[in-house]
């Protein structure tokens, strides 16, 4: 064995990878829970990869074909509605922890300099995963595919002079057809998970240059020679990591964090299956119920919502009256996400350490974003449109108060170590 | 080999004009990559025009064809729908069809050919779902209209002219396509015929 790795070892950088990013990888000791779901993250994008093949060996891409197909592998296939269910099931899942994700980069300032691009390439992956499920959830040709695709493919319309062509050119067709449906298929089976799996890599080796944050947000790098030896960790880093700096509080990421997590992944497991084996439509959420009927261009369903995880920015789009300026709006609400590291220009990172109106200015935020996603599935009755209104200009006010107040923010003393 | 010394100004001008060779063939790689995306022979020739009889419609009947995988309403209109047109004026966002969403010839009150034969394209003009026409009922979301289309998506309303109302999400009156009569009984769908 030793002699096989020696001899793999002189062709291509095995062990050193293993030891760079994982066995000799530092990692802050005082992660906690929240620091679960990039993990999960990877976890479910494997479970989309693997099912996704699967179901691609029986659904048929066609206008035809594809409803059918659908409720073939449901009905026909041993064990087809279990890779079915785990692929609509994960969809959902992938959000719930990318949003769990995301917020918790928020909470600790995980986007904060030296982390800019970390949170940038983070930015594009829940980008590039909100294009692919957007097209996964065509393929099933069903009612809320049709009408879903329609409404988001309207949205281009919007764009003055070259809206027209432009929705033309991406359906192929004067309506949502087959052309649609069979593009759109390969973009979700093979372009963008292309994408997204490099986008995950760059991702993971951009946080392995600059290293994890933690939720006290403090370093854990200190200038080399300015900690005792007493002080450091007892654990061997890899010289790639010790070489300019020293390194305190620290654990190897494996197999420390290795075993944390698997905790963490049985314990999402156990919630995954609930949902897979009692509540796949989750009540309508995950699969709604005018997507069990087959598409029908002459007939919309009465009320067209998309899936949960659009739905605080379907409010957005929503609540303004005028179509070109809601467009705008609803993209602007990703914008501001991804200018979140330069809005925000206070030093300290974490939440634990910052002001209370950074406290309240969060909260606000959260909620808005819990509210406009609610608001998303309901009908745009006058009181819901009003409350739209009223959380979108919150969840605005969040980036926009972010800037003003964080250049001199009344922050509490941050640590030098984590602990000693 | 030629010991000559190197001529840098040469080698600069030959780097560049490779460069711009090469991304003028990559920008031309990428024209079938793009153009592919259009609507193929087979889609256009789908979109081709489609007959509607209307003989055997009644007065306040809607009849449904598909053009171009699109729903388009004739809808026969009875004298008060007609007269209901009158006096929405103020509460429309477009009563004069300004907005170039119908041929010339439905730049009218009616926006049709014929007062009493609707022809316009059923879907929204916010987000394109296909709103519900309420012959009775539509008094519930407008005051003082008997008729009309209503989005059950975005809550969008319009009259039985198309003509959007204000305060709603949709922007522009429902299209109306271009459409003649061949004789009394029939309309073509997606030609302007002669009689433009």
């Amino acid at each position: 064995m030793k002699k096989l790795i020696a001899w793999f070892d002189e062709r291509i950088p095995l062990t050193k990878t293993w030891n760079i990013h994982l066995a000799q990888y530092p990692a802050p000791k005082n992660f906690n829970f929240w620091y679960i779901f990039g993990v999960l993250a990877t976890l479910v994008l494997v479970n989309q990869i693997v099912t996704g093949i699967w179901l691609t060996m029986n659904y048929v891409p066609t206008a035809e074909g594809a409803f059918a197909s659908v409720e073939y592998i449901m009905r026909d296939i041993d064990g087809g509605w279990i890779l079915r269910y785990m692929h609509s099931t994960g969809a959902s899942a992938f959000f719930v922890v990318v949003y769990l994700h995301m917020f918790r980069g928020m909470m600790y300032g995980s986007y904060q300099k030296p982390r800019e691009l970390l949170w940038t390439f983070g930015m594009l992956i829940f980008l590039v995963l909100m294009a692919e499920a957007f097209m996964g959830y065509l393929l099933p040709w069903g009612q809320m595919s049709y009408w879903g695709a329609q409404v988001i493919i309207s949205l281009f319309g919007a764009i003055p002079y070259i809206g027209d062509d432009l929705t033309l050119w991406i359906r192929g067709d004067y309506v949502i057809s087959g052309a649609t449906l069979n593009r759109f298929f390969a973009l979700h089976v093979i372009a963008l998970p292309l994408v997204l799996v490099i986008l995950v890599f760059l991702h993971i080796i951009a946080l392995h240059e600059v290293g994890s944050n933690n939720p006290e947000g403090i370093s854990i790098k200190k200038p080399k020679g300015s900690v005792p030896d007493s002080e450091k960790p007892k654990f061997e880093f890899h010289e790639r990591f010790t070489k300019k700096y020293d390194i305190v509080d620290a654990i190897p990421f494996y197999p420390y964090y290795i075993v944390k997590d698997l905790v963490g992944i049985g314990i999402f497991l156990a919630f995954f299956c609930y949902v897979l084996f009692f509540a796949p439509a989750m009540g309508g959420f995950f699969l709604e119920p005018p997507n069990f009927e087959a598409a029908n261009p002459l007939k919309t369903p009465a009320h067209i919502a998309p899936v949960w995880y659009f739905t605080p920015f379907y409010a957005i789009l929503r609540a303004v009256p005028d179509k070109l300026m809601g467009v705008i709006l609803m993209f602007a609400a990703i914008v501001f996400l991804f200018l979140l590291p330069w809005l925000d220009r206070c030093k300290v990172r974490s939440i634990r350490y910052r002001s209370n109106i950074h406290k309240i200015n969060l909260a606000v935020f959260t909620v808005s974003f819990v509210v406009l996603g609610y608001l998303g599935v309901k009908p745009a009755t006058e009181v819901y449109t009003f409350f739209a209104r009223v959380f979108t200009f919150l969840y605005f006010a969040f980036f926009i108060l972010l800037w003003f107040y964080s250049k001199h923010e009344k922050t509490k003393p941050v640590p030098e170590r984590i602990t000693k | 080999m030629s010991n000559a010394p190197v001529d840098q100004g040469r080698r600069r001008f030959l780097t560049a004009a490779t460069t711009v060779v090469g991304a003028a063939g990559a920008a031309a790689v990428a024209v079938p990559f793009i153009t592919s995306w259009n609507p193929s022979e087979k889609a256009k020739n789908a979109g081709a025009p489609v007959e509607v009889n209307i003989g055997k419609a009644e007065p306040g009947q809607l009849v449904r064809v598909e053009w171009r995988g699109q729903p388009v309403w004739v809808v026969r209109r009875t004298p008060e729908m007609l007269k209901s047109l009158e006096g929405l004026a103020d509460k429309l966002r477009d009563p004069n069809s300004d907005e170039p969403q119908q041929p010339e010839y439905a730049k009218n009150i009616y926006r049709s050919r014929k007062e009493e034969f609707f022809v316009a394209v059923g879907i929204c003009t916010h987000l394109g779902c296909s709103p519900q026409f309420l012959d009775k009922t539509f008094g519930e979301y407008v005051e003082g209209a008997e008729t009309g289309f209503f989005c059950p998506c975005h809550g969008s309303t319009f009259d039985i002219a198309g003509r959007v109302f204000q305060g709603v999400p949709a922007p522009y009156n429902l299209v109306v396509p271009p459409h003649y009569f061949i004789n009394d009984n029939v309309i073509l769908i997606g030609e302007d015929g002669e009689q433009a």
